[in-house]
């Protein structure tokens, strides 16, 4: 039926997505000669430029490598230092911490669900036709997402590149009174939570039934679903300390892109929500479970536009996990620390590995520090990153399955087959364009 | 008829267009005044008919200044927004260092396969109209600068240190406290915040258009740091505005 099918497919900086990637396609014949993922984003050179830096400033500064993951970024960072200096935090500051991280994945997955996603579900161009077409929709996805930034202000004093996140603790915390107002905010969000999940499900159908196995790596822990902490785990091997990270991603350069790629057991795997909910299923909360079941998505889904599914799981889980850890404040009480706190630390020369799960996967930060803290060696390996190279053989799978639609169907299932990995390319360095060539 | 808008990135990390949409229920009022052409981040329809253009990020290439060229072109009004764009930003730390090994560092020997040049602002390529500060830019200065191009004004924006916020603030001084601050040089405009949350001023904002470098340096004086501890931390935000005084 295709054997005559030409195409040219040329999505220069794909749309609504963070940063700038291009997609490729060239078919002769019903033969693809070329199908190809590009990420043109001008790089940064982060690890560069926080060689010769201070320790107090590391987490300022890699904070800038992403404002949509800056929370993460910084945790990573933070966990980094504090592993190469031998710094521990209190069990406050760690559930301070991890409240924080979760008021990014609300921030980061209600954007992505509501504001980029949606609009391809429902056959739009962006959410801004939607404004007046589904304003009560619209409203309640404005209404979650500024809860989750004011979530962030409370915790971190900025909904982007947070300031309270400091080596060893917090420079300032919110009030236990702040925190109980937080979790009636949390509680009322459940409902309008799942007006959106309705939402979803009804539009469900145009979701593409789509299936290529590959390999999912996210961090694990016995404890809880992991996004703070935890072992590197994958759906092929064993798991291992996040110190052996190297080991997982292998990191190579492929001449298309300025953002570096990864492999680990086979030609390429998965990082983000559908890795974590195939890894840590067991471990989501019966709520995020029962959205969850809404879409009968279970461990291990190998649909990868599925990945906006395990995002709306997630935000529902981190509601629940937040209320969870207020709780626990409110029964320890929260003990109050000095203004303008500035944790004494002993420097010393390191290195080490801070390893964290952010919205769109697992994120490792590695710095080594001489005896007055100045950094002398940095890398970060970035979910994105991560992910190129499954996006590419994910287009390589998918094309000739839809071979037949037409060259504009091709290219938005291409484009949303992008979006659903919700890349995040000025992380990676910045990606996404199509281009039929 | 609404004027148009559109948003374009260089190099940065889209923190500053996160603000817009941070703006919640704030953009439909937004979308009264505006018609929004281009946003690539939320949007698939683009158009190169635009009045106002709002760039984020650092141009850190050479080819990225005939993009910059031909948005200036279609472009009547051009704003810069974030510190990436407006002083180069956290970008230009690696200007002070060699290019070739900045580059070695980071993708070993398939270096040459990539391209890159001191990290610079907006206005070192093409000419610019305005400018929103920050890093991120705060949102009421963003909603202040465009009510004012909408209004045909001159947006007006702080010339004096974020000491003077400070102070207001009733914040202690970081010196006090043993910290090293920028602010004293420092554009005010964002309330202090970050001393507000515990820490201090990080000089995100740029320079303040004269300097009294006499001050800064009776301050460290008085607190007994030296010049090298202070370029040390000049050269977080200040690596391109310190190269051209």
């Amino acid at each position: 039926m295709n054997a005559d099918k030409n195409l040219e497919v040329n999505v220069h900086h794909v749309t609504r997505v963070e940063g700038h990637g291009n997609i490729y396609v060239n078919v002769k014949n019903g033969i693809i000669e070329k199908c190809e993922w590009a990420i043109p984003e001008a790089p940064r050179f982060f690890e560069a430029m926080v060689v010769g830096r201070d320790w107090t400033e590391l987490q300022h500064i890699t904070s800038r490598i992403c404002g949509i993951c800056s929370i993460g970024h910084t945790l990573a960072s933070l966990k980094a230092t504090e592993v190469a200096m031998g710094i521990t935090i209190s069990n406050q500051d760690l559930k301070l911490r991890k409240l924080a991280l979760h008021a990014e994945n609300l921030q980061s997955h209600i954007l992505h669900v509501g504001f980029l996603i949606l609009p391809d579900l429902m056959g739009v161009g962006s959410v801004i036709p939607l404004a007046s077409s589904n304003p009560v929709e619209v409203k309640t996805v404005l209404g979650l997402h500024r809860m989750a930034n004011e979530m962030s202000n409370l915790i971190c004093g900025r909904t982007t590149h947070p300031q309270r996140l400091i080596p060893g603790g917090f420079s300032k915390i919110p009030s236990i009174k702040d925190l109980l107002n937080l979790r009636d905010k949390l509680q009322s969000s459940i409902p309008a939570l799942e007006v959106v999940a309705n939402l979803v499900k009804s539009l469900a159908p145009n979701i593409p039934n789509f299936v290529r196995e590959t390999e999912f790596i996210a961090l694990s822990n016995p404890d809880e679903y992991a996004l703070y902490d935890g072992k590197i785990a994958s759906t092929d091997t064993d798991s291992a300390p996040a110190s052996e990270y190297l080991s997982y991603t292998n990191e190579y350069i492929v001449p298309q892109s300025t953002a570096k790629w990864a492999k680990h057991a086979r030609e390429s795997y998965m990082v983000g929500a559908l890795a974590r909910l195939n890894i840590n299923y067991d471990k989501l909360s019966p709520l995020a479970k029962k959205i969850s079941g809404m879409f009968d998505l279970k461990p291990i889904c190998y649909n990868p536009f599925m990945n906006s599914i395990a995002q709306l799981v997630e935000i529902v889980d981190s509601v629940a996990d937040s209320i969870k850890l207020i709780n626990e404040l409110e029964t320890t009480g929260l003990e109050s620390q000095s203004e303008y706190n500035l944790p004494k630390i002993a420097i010393k020369a390191g290195q080490g590995v801070g390893a964290v799960e952010v919205p769109r996967g697992v994120l490792f930060h590695d710095y080594t520090y001489d005896e007055k803290g100045v950094c002398t060696k940095a890398n970060c390996i970035i979910p994105t990153n991560q992910n190129h190279g499954n996006i590419e053989l994910d287009m390589k799978a998918l094309l000739p399955q839809i071979l037949d639609k037409t060259e504009k169907e091709i290219e938005l299932n291409l484009e949303m087959l992008v979006r659903a990995y919700d890349p995040c390319i000025s992380c990676s360095t910045h990606a996404v364009k199509v281009h039929f060539v | 008829m609404k004027p148009k808008v559109a948003f374009f990135d260089f190099a940065g990390c889209e923190g500053d267009q996160l603000q817009i949409a941070n703006l919640e229920e704030e953009i439909l009022d937004l979308l009264g005044q505006v018609e929004v052409v281009s946003f690539r981040e939320v949007m698939k329809e683009h158009s190169d008919d635009y009045d106002i253009a709002f760039i984020e990020g650092s141009c850190t290439r050479l080819q990225d200044e005939e993009r910059l060229k031909e948005i200036r072109k279609n472009a009547s009004v051009v704003v810069a927004i974030g510190s990436c764009a407006t002083i180069g930003g956290i970008n230009s730390l690696k200007n002070y260092q060699n290019m070739d090994d900045v580059k070695k560092i980071v993708y070993g020997e398939k270096a040459s396969l990539f391209d890159t040049y001191p990290a610079r602002p907006i206005d070192a390529v093409i000419p610019v109209d305005a400018y929103v500060h920050g890093c991120p830019m705060t949102k009421a200065e963003f909603l202040h600068v465009v009510k004012s191009l909408l209004l045909g004004k001159k947006p007006e924006i702080p010339n004096y240190p974020v000491c003077v916020e400070c102070k207001k603030n009733e914040n202690v001084c970081a010196f006090e406290r043993g910290e090293f601050c920028v602010g004293p040089i420092t554009r005010a405009g964002c309330d202090s915040c970050c001393v507000n949350e515990g820490t201090k001023c990080w000089g995100c904002r740029g320079m303040v258009d004269n300097p009294n470098e006499n001050s800064q340096k009776e301050v460290l004086v008085k607190y007994g740091l030296s010049v090298d501890d202070a370029i040390g931390k000049f050269k977080l935000y200040f690596g391109w505005q310190g190269k051209k005084k």
